[in-house]
């Protein structure tokens, strides 16, 4: 809650929060914001420009742009959303068990780690769709595969970093148990290193999706998704460079609002530099004392 | 009663293959009794801070036995609300996210001391540390240092433990406030009736506030005096320590 109030302050924070929360409800809902049906070809149309009740105009066979757009927020959003929270999922629970327990527990699983890393992103997810198949489910399964070593990775070290601190040897002395103390105290303070991770990889993610569409091994046609919209429009891309305009500028959109969130989420979940207009009454803390504090 | 017998720890350094051993304590045994405040002296990398370690539980010796009125310290519930400690580090020894009061709270849900009373009780132990109750609700960021560890030593007393240790307490803060920081200690021993074991590469802090001293060098102990004898201490190693501070 108080999270919340501290990202309503910072303004850009608070608005890529709409812009996400916006999409991802168009996403769920999307078969009733989108205007038309966006697989529904009407050659009439082919290339037409923007109007009243084709609002972005229709594409290469006459489908309404702006429901396709709307339709393929579903893979290119919500599916990557959930391929990288089964990730983080995954890498946070093997990172906090490597990072804090240490020994053999770690050793092990950084050499799982190591291993996974050691191949090439995109080669390994080319194997895995050389393997399973050609499909958008196989492009996120090969992401959660190859992505989660990566986040293990990150979070360990986090992790690692403050699992020797002081109060965490102190909650240890009167015998807290191990999860509450993973939970209350090592978790908050890796939040927004995991926070900040995920959604600069969610951007990423959501490029690469668009990647392998753009390169036809993701999603099939004729459903919508963003990257092969650009693919669609490439083929025209001297004679009608405009079709590019929508799905591009939805993912430079999208991709930026989740890396100024995840720059403001640092902020907003940190007491020690979010605390902003409420605490400013206080004269007692003076600017001398907040910048030895700082030190 | 504490106790520590014929207790070995040793630290593996390198990797999984080329590995070697680094024996950090070396057969210590001595006894802390009940109401006694006990300073460990040494130098750093003397192996002080990890004698701190295992006495608290938080880590097992490899041999040999530290135990609490006869139970094992490495058992939590022999340690639940008994042992209690304040450390060196006043940045990094309450969680950042929880305030005074949460940070005071945590070893008290322990023990199931929560509700009314316990706020009660959090603004009695603040006011015993000398700082304001409206200090509940402030993070510890918003704190200068010296008020970050009587944080520290409100939270280590909230439970009435019998058993304090104070690693390095008061080394990272300025001399007025260690001397502020040590009666404080003294005050509250008084009150509570509670043993210190103070860690401490301080000699004067040690000879001010402890009641017998354990020169501790390269994880052995060289010398226990009570505190009076200070001036007569037999081993050569206590000797040049104490010969270095009557120096300036």
């Amino acid at each position: 809650m108080k999270m919340l109030l501290n990202l309503r302050q910072d303004k850009i924070g608070f608005l890529s929060s709409i812009v996400i929360f916006v999409t991802i409800m168009l996403g769920v809902f999307a078969p009733f914001f989108a205007p038309h049906d966006p697989n529904q070809v009407n050659m009439s149309l082919r290339y037409a420009p923007s109007s009243m009740e084709y609002l972005l105009g229709n594409d290469h066979l006459g489908r309404c742009i702006l429901s396709r757009l709307i339709i393929g927020i579903r893979p290119s959003v919500l599916w990557v959303l959930a391929a990288l929270g089964v990730s983080v999922l995954i890498g946070a629970a093997l990172g906090f068990l490597a990072g804090y327990f240490r020994g053999k527990i770690d050793t092990v699983i950084m050499r799982m780690c190591d291993t996974m890393l050691s191949f090439p992103g995109y080669v390994m997810a080319l194997a895995i769709i050389g393997v399973l198949g050609v499909g958008l489910q196989n492009i996120l399964i090969a992401f959660i595969l190859i992505k989660w070593a990566w986040f293990a990775r990150i979070i360990r070290t986090s992790v690692l970093q403050y699992a020797e601190l002081d109060y965490v040897k102190f909650a240890k002395a009167p015998g807290i148990k191990d999860l509450q103390i993973i939970y209350k105290h090592l978790f908050p303070l890796t939040f927004s290193d995991i926070a900040v991770i995920a959604s600069s990889s969610m951007g990423s993610m959501i490029l690469q999706i668009s990647g392998f569409s753009f390169l036809g091994l993701g999603i099939q046609a004729p459903n919508a998704e963003w990257g092969m919209m650009l693919n669609e429009a490439r083929e025209v891309m001297f004679t009608r460079p405009e079709l590019m305009l929508a799905p591009g500028l939805a993912i430079v959109i999208v991709v930026s609002a989740f890396n100024f969130l995840s720059d403001s989420l640092q902020v907003a979940l940190n007491p020690a530099l979010s605390t902003g207009q409420k605490r400013s009454k206080q004269e007692s803390l003076s600017t001398e004392k907040k910048e030895v504090l700082m030190k | 009663m504490l106790n520590v017998k014929d207790v070995y720890k040793s630290y593996r350094k390198g990797g999984l293959i080329f590995s070697e051993t680094h024996q950090i304590i070396k057969n210590v045994s001595f006894t802390c009794h009940a109401g006694e405040c006990l300073g460990i002296i040494g130098e750093s990398g003397s192996g002080k801070s990890t004698l701190g370690r295992l006495i608290l539980g938080i880590e097992k010796p490899d041999s040999g036995t530290v135990l609490l009125n006869g139970q094992n310290m490495a058992d939590r519930r022999v340690r639940a609300g008994n042992i209690s400690a304040v450390f060196q580090d006043y940045k990094s020894s309450i969680n950042p996210f929880y305030t005074v009061k949460d940070a005071i709270m945590e070893p008290m849900k322990r023990k199931n001391k929560t509700g009314k009373d316990g706020l009660r009780k959090i603004d009695q132990l603040l006011i015993q540390v000398g700082l304001d109750p409206s200090y509940k609700d402030r993070y510890p960021h918003e704190l200068s240092g010296g008020e970050v560890q009587r944080v520290c030593i409100a939270r280590a007393i909230s439970t009435g433990p019998n058993y304090i240790l104070l690693d390095e307490a008061i080394s990272s803060l300025d001399v007025s406030v260690q001397t502020q920081i040590l009666d404080l200690l003294k005050e509250l021993k008084r009150i509570y009736n509670m043993s210190y074991v103070f860690i401490t590469h301080d000699i004067q802090a040690a000879a001010y506030i402890c009641d017998r001293v354990l020169i501790f060098k390269d994880g052995q102990i060289e010398e226990l005096v009570d505190i009076d004898e200070l001036k007569d201490v037999q081993s050569a190693y206590a000797k040049e320590l104490f010969q270095s501070i009557i120096s300036f």
